[in-house]
């Protein structure tokens, strides 16, 4: 029963993740005072890059062409282990949390390594950043997953979120879940390359981090990087939700609701963020994320004394 | 619920620890510093079971103080001086969010060894205060500007403060009104001595004041 | 009565402050020392102990002791005060060593802080509660913070906020230490103490002990910064230094005192509680730290008020050893206080009439006291032989006295560290003050004629070395009897 409602997650994650992308675009249109393309742009745009060609520059090799269809394939896996409230992951099993951790790290791999077989300056300065930074947001994802994890005794992603404010809102492991929440907040922000850390409609190279690893990519490869990212951020999301939501009930259509509207919820507040602040200094991000991995050590401390 | 509450104020007093030695921004830091304050006051009326009139007073005189009077002062000395960021600080920013967390870690095992006898806190409460302490000595030592400086020292108190009132509640109110005194005299003077030490020096980097030595 | 040891101080100082007339504020000053130690006189005939305010205030054996020594040397320093502001110029003064020009502090303010000062360590010493002893001692730093920065310039601006803020930490600690002994009282059966020291000795079995521990640690390392103990010691030097000569007299001779009397106090709950061992074994690990580390750094210092500084650090940690060793040691270490302070504050009263003259507080330059200032050049002698420990003055006595107890007990790695860092010291302050009271001041300006000098300000460091002189000769029976009975509380047996 509870898997039919795990496989309507996974094709509605399928089918709506470019709109959550598309819905923060409109909220920070709001704060501009404009209205904003329109809701169903970004699949225009997936539909026009796949009827275009690509063009591939004689310095790349096989990995240049992999790096799309493995981080797709990548993204696709951890939407498929990632839980939203109470409802389940489509495929759970104990110790899931590592393997969500590390395929969104093969994505980003294969990202980087078809940056810097292309050869160019921009790409190669894009990679170094971006491996620079992932390597302080693993260290907080993954400690305060296993804060979350020690206080409720679970290693698999989906009992993990069932477990979790299991007591309603007064759960005596609400302080640590916040915690870690506001460590995981952070760490989206910082994998999906949303400002505070890298502006996602800037032109000018210099100051891309994501960005600029796929300037060479065209037609149906940047159809499917950027069909991975609206996943990668469907992913993120989920997993923050189900983390830090308090309301469970025991009806699975309504937790799927809840966890839909947090979603939606979570979006408007990334745009909020988006739009309330500048893209932080380069010197400035590691401290923010070594703030958050404090955040998150600090939680782990909290759950296991 | 109270108990909640009250572990919910302790997190907030860490995070704010945490901010504390991580910000460069001197406006901020006194900020923080006065917003702990106001965390400890609720904290210490938390902890009493039944609290009587004169300890309600003391502790609402003493929060008014420390939240207003004194971060009031170092805003004068700020404007004084002319100083708006600790920009080259002894330990960088990064490492002192680090050390501090080792720091919070060490106040645990404390906090674990020294059993508290009575019931009026969690064992987060002292780990908490010592936490404090911890920052503020931290402060003192790690940054160049007197006026961090003097910060650090207000959180020393904040943290000694704490752990009297929740702890040593027979503390008689006349002590406490006494130790108040002191600090917000001990205050008034540095407050006035970072003044004159700008008017000197031109500077109020501490670890230029070293004419004086072997 | 004890009220009034600490009111009238303080009602004056606070008069002070408002006076517009140097003569009017300047007998205030001596009048209210005169009183003061009248009063304190006064207490000898009275018999031990008597309290006031319910118990909170006391004077006791150890009290009476500390305060005759304090109202004494405050006396010494307010006579010599009058003079010293006599001669200090109103125009502003050029700085010797940098040529720079400053300008004094008001001398309301001076005045008013120095009585202050005076009622605090009042306070300090006659506090029977370890509370008001806190706020007492933290009173005690902040009056003489400004009394530190009297000339107005960068060293001593330098030097006082050194002070305000190493001792205000310390004292912080000390301040937690108190509320750690709080915690300790409520490990009883459910009673709740209050932190009066008779009732902290009554119920010291009753005290947890790992609360007690952490508590004496607390307060040894918070008072023991106040008092000068290494490695805290470290505000010492600048304070001394770059402070007037009778305020660095009144620091070194009564602040310092005062700090040592509230690690005392602590001192005599922990025998009480059976734990006096721990608290003997850390006062002597202290002393024979701050003993070395001083004698060390003692040894090419050219700076005459620093090395006065410097064995004032010495001569705290031979306190802690005495106090540590117990027994013949303990009432030792009560004699060497007295000694120790009046030679201390004439030795700086000393220095500062050299200074006054020479200008320069090198000890190369300060050189052939003996011809040019006479009767400073024999105090100068006559004080330096006596700090060193030589016979026929006190410090001998007090110091082979506390040798005794360390042989006694079988000690002799003590001993030996002891009679170690005593000799360093000796060899190295013996140099310096020779140095200066022979040979002839050829890098200075100054003329080869002997000066005339000015009464009171040798007449103050003489009768203080003469009283030092006294009492190596000769010990009076009321304060033989009053040493005895501050050594018992401290255990060890005498």
């Amino acid at each position: 029963m509870t898997h039919t409602y795990a496989l309507f997650h996974v094709l509605l994650a399928l089918t709506a993740s470019p709109l959550l992308l598309s819905l923060i675009n409109r909220v920070k249109a709001f704060f501009g005072g404009r209205s904003g393309p329109p809701l169903l742009q970004p699949y225009y745009d997936l539909f026009k890059l796949l009827r275009k060609g690509a063009v591939y520059s004689r310095t790349t090799s096989w990995v240049f062409r992999a790096g799309p269809v493995v981080g797709l394939a990548a993204a696709l896996t951890a939407l498929v282990l990632v839980p939203l409230g109470n409802i389940p992951a489509l495929s759970a099993f104990p110790g899931d949390l590592l393997l969500l951790a590390y395929t969104l790290g093969l994505m980003r791999f294969f990202t980087v390594a078809a940056a810097l077989d292309t050869g160019s300056a921009f790409e190669g300065m894009g990679a170094s950043r971006e491996v620079q930074f992932s390597a302080l947001t693993e260290v907080a994802l993954l400690t305060g997953l296993a804060a979350v994890a020690a206080k409720v005794h679970a290693v698999s992603l989906s009992t993990l979120s069932s477990q979790v404010w299991a007591g309603g809102l007064a759960w005596e492991g609400g302080a640590t879940v916040l915690l870690a929440s506001g460590a995981l907040l952070v760490v989206l922000l910082a994998e999906n390359a949303r400002i505070p850390f890298d502006d996602p409609n800037t032109h000018l190279e210099l100051t891309m981090i994501h960005e600029v690893m796929i300037l060479d990519t065209g037609g149906v490869d940047l159809a499917l990087i950027e069909y991975a990212t609206a996943i990668k951020f469907w992913v993120l999301s989920a997993l923050l939700v189900s983390i830090a939501l308090p309301l469970r009930t025991t009806v699975p259509a309504l937790n799927l609701a809840l966890g839909l509207g947090a979603m939606l919820i979570l979006g408007v507040v990334v745009g909020c963020i988006e739009s309330m602040m500048a893209r932080l200094r380069l010197v400035r991000v590691p401290q923010l994320i070594v703030a958050a991995g404090v955040l998150s050590l600090l939680a782990f401390i909290m759950a296991v004394g | 619920m109270m108990q909640a509450l009250g572990e919910f104020l302790v997190i907030l007093m860490i995070l704010l620890n945490l901010r504390l030695m991580g910000v460069s921004r001197l406006g901020a830091c006194v900020q923080t510093v006065a917003i702990q304050a106001l965390v400890i006051g609720a904290l210490a009326l938390l902890s009493q079971p039944k609290p009587g009139f004169w300890t309600v007073a003391l502790v609402a005189a003493a929060t008014a103080l420390k939240a207003g009077v004194l971060p009031a002062m170092v805003h004068r000395a700020m404007r004084e001086t002319g100083v708006v960021r600790e920009i080259d600080p002894l330990v960088g920013y990064t490492l002192s969010v680090l050390i501090g967390t080792g720091m919070f870690v060490l106040s645990l095992m404390a906090a674990r060894s020294l059993q508290v006898p009575s019931a009026a806190g969690t064992h987060w409460l002292v780990s908490g205060t010592l936490f404090t302490m911890l920052t503020g000595l931290f402060l003192i030592v790690a940054r160049r500007k007197a006026i961090t400086q003097v910060l650090g020292f207000i959180t020393m108190e904040n943290g000694i403060y704490l752990f009297g009132v929740t702890f040593a509640i027979h503390e008689p109110w006349l002590v406490q009104a006494g130790v108040l005194l002191d600090v917000f005299a001990a205050v008034f003077i540095m407050g006035i001595m970072v003044c004159h030490i700008n008017r000197e020096f031109d500077h109020i980097d501490t670890n230029r004041l070293s004419d004086l030595k072997d | 009565m004890i009220w009034a040891l600490i009111l009238i101080p303080a009602v004056c100082g606070i008069l002070a402050f408002p006076l517009a007339s140097d003569r009017l504020r300047r007998t205030l000053l001596v009048t209210a020392a005169l009183a003061h130690f009248a009063l304190v006189l006064a207490a000898w005939q009275i018999p031990l102990p008597f309290n006031a305010a319910t118990g909170w205030l006391t004077v006791d054996a150890m009290s009476l002791l500390f305060l005759s020594i304090c109202s004494g040397l405050f006396l010494a320093a307010s006579l010599y005060a009058i003079d010293y502001l006599k001669r200090s110029p109103k125009a502003p003064i050029r700085d010797y060593l940098e040529g720079f020009q400053f300008g004094n502090r008001p001398e309301g303010i001076f005045i008013g802080c120095l009585l202050l000062f005076l009622a605090a360590m009042t306070a300090v010493i006659v506090s029977n509660h370890m509370g008001i002893l806190w706020v007492a001692v933290e009173a005690t730093t902040l009056t003489s913070a400004p009394l530190i920065y009297y000339h107005r310039h960068h060293r001593s601006l330098e030097a006082a906020w050194k002070y305000l803020l190493i001792c205000s930490v310390g004292i912080a600690l000390a301040l937690l230490g108190n509320f750690f002994l709080a915690v300790a009282t409520t490990a009883g059966p459910g009673q709740e103490h209050s932190l009066l020291l008779p009732e902290l000795v009554k119920n010291a079995a009753g005290l947890s002990p790992t609360w007690l521990k952490a508590a004496f640690m607390l307060i040894l390392v918070g008072y023991g910064t106040k008092m000068g103990l290494a490695p805290m010691h470290t505000w010492l030097p600048d304070a001394h230094s770059e402070s007037p000569s009778l305020v660095s007299a009144l620091l070194s001779g009564a602040l310092l005192n005062c700090a040592f009397l509230a690690i005392l106090r602590m001192q005599t709950v922990l025998v009480a509680a059976g734990m006096g061992d721990f608290g003997r074994n850390m006062l002597i690990l202290f002393g024979l730290v701050s003993m070395g580390w001083a004698a060390m750094l003692l040894i090419s210092l050219t700076d005459y008020k620093r090395m006065l500084a410097y064995s004032s650090v010495e001569h705290m940690g031979i306190l802690a050893v005495g106090i540590g060793l117990g027994g013949t040691a303990a009432a030792g270490a009560m004699l060497h206080v007295l000694n120790h302070s009046l030679t201390k504050a004439a030795l700086f009263l000393v220095a500062g009439n050299i200074l006054a003259v020479y200008r320069s507080k090198n000890v190369n330059d300060a050189r052939g006291l003996l011809g040019i200032l006479r009767v400073s050049g024999v105090l100068w002698l006559a004080g330096i032989l006596s700090i060193t420990g030589s016979p026929p003055f006190g410090l001998f006595i007090s110091e082979l006295m506390i040798l005794k107890g360390a042989l006694a007990g079988g000690r002799w790695a003590v001993a030996g560290c002891y009679l170690a860092a005593l000799f360093v010291a000796f060899a190295a302050i013996a140099w310096a003050g020779m140095r200066m009271a022979y040979g002839r001041p050829d890098t200075l300006p100054i003329q080869s004629k002997p000066y005339a000098e000015s009464v009171l300000s040798v007449a103050v460091p003489a009768t203080l070395l003469v009283g030092v002189l006294v009492l190596g000769l000769w010990m009076p029976l009321p304060l033989w009897r009053l040493v005895k009975a501050a050594a018992a509380t401290l255990g060890g047996g005498f």
